[in-house]
């Protein structure tokens, strides 16, 4: 810390660092998302339930109809958004290293996002295939 | 102390466990735990849409007996997740907090479950027995 010696104010020196602005629309993005898994988990569960012992031309078959496209991909992106949400509070809790903390928060969003983007795909092409 | 060094919080190592202490740290690893579910399911997904053979390997990855006991662990963690989850958004809403509240929702969370994992595996051993 170099507070005494600088010129810059408190506030100009704190501002941007901290989760004034940000912090709230974190804060939301995961309830609003914790909202959306609560049916979304429930109906995963029981179509998976469900699908037990199913063979690939029956899971495909699930896949085409109206119901399961929208619900996996809603569950993908709601899920692994809350995911990234959530992981990020816990890399900032115990990474105290910046390099480490930055690295890993850059490498959980940027994942989070293409395992949202290759399960996507893959229900679309199933969902559309032929 | 030199200020680097100091502890930052959650500075759990201090603590005596609770039975809410406890249950709100297995929120946070069971929220982990999950991530490498989310990995799984798009494997899955990604199995199934590459065709019956690569579906074929993943099926049998799933429904072998560490497949299963993986599964059974991820079911756990979802439904623990999820209950305690609801739980969070009551403390939201600011609803809960008295103590005796507190330890009595969280038995509820423990035991729902345990419950709700037992039901999607009576449902899916039960089920798969009928139908194929």
């Amino acid at each position: 810390m170099s507070g005494q010696h600088n010129l810059r104010s408190g506030l100009g020196q704190v501002r941007g660092l901290g989760s004034a602005k940000e912090g709230a629309a974190h804060w939301w993005a995961q309830r609003l998302t914790a909202i959306a898994l609560v049916p979304l988990v429930f109906w995963f569960v029981a179509s998976l339930a469900g699908l037990w012992g199913a063979s690939h031309g029956e899971v495909v078959a699930w896949m085409r109809g109206p119901v399961a496209p929208v619900m996996l991909i809603a569950l993908l992106v709601a899920g692994l958004h809350h995911l990234q949400l959530g992981m990020q509070v816990v890399i900032e809790d115990y990474v105290h290293s910046e390099a480490a903390k930055w690295t890993l928060v850059i490498a959980i969003k940027l994942g989070a996002a293409l395992a949202a983007l290759i399960g996507t795909i893959a229900v679309l092409r199933v969902a559309f295939g032929t | 102390m030199a200020q680097d060094d100091r502890p930052l919080s959650p500075h759990l190592q201090v603590y005596r466990p609770q039975f809410t202490s406890v249950l709100s740290i297995l929120h946070r690893m069971t929220g982990v735990a999950l991530g490498f579910g989310a990995l799984g399911l798009v494997a899955w997904l990604a199995a199934l849409a590459a065709g019956p053979d690569a579906f074929a390997v993943a099926q049998g990855a799933a429904r072998s007996w560490l497949g299963c006991l993986v599964l059974v662990g991820f079911t756990w963690a979802l439904f623990y997740h999820l209950c305690n989850g609801i739980r969070h958004l009551f403390w939201d809403a600011g609803m809960g907090f008295e103590l005796e509240t507190a330890r009595l929702t969280g038995y509820g969370v423990v035991a729902a479950s345990f419950l709700l994992t037992a039901l999607a595996w009576l449902a899916g051993l039960l089920g798969s027995g009928g139908a194929s």
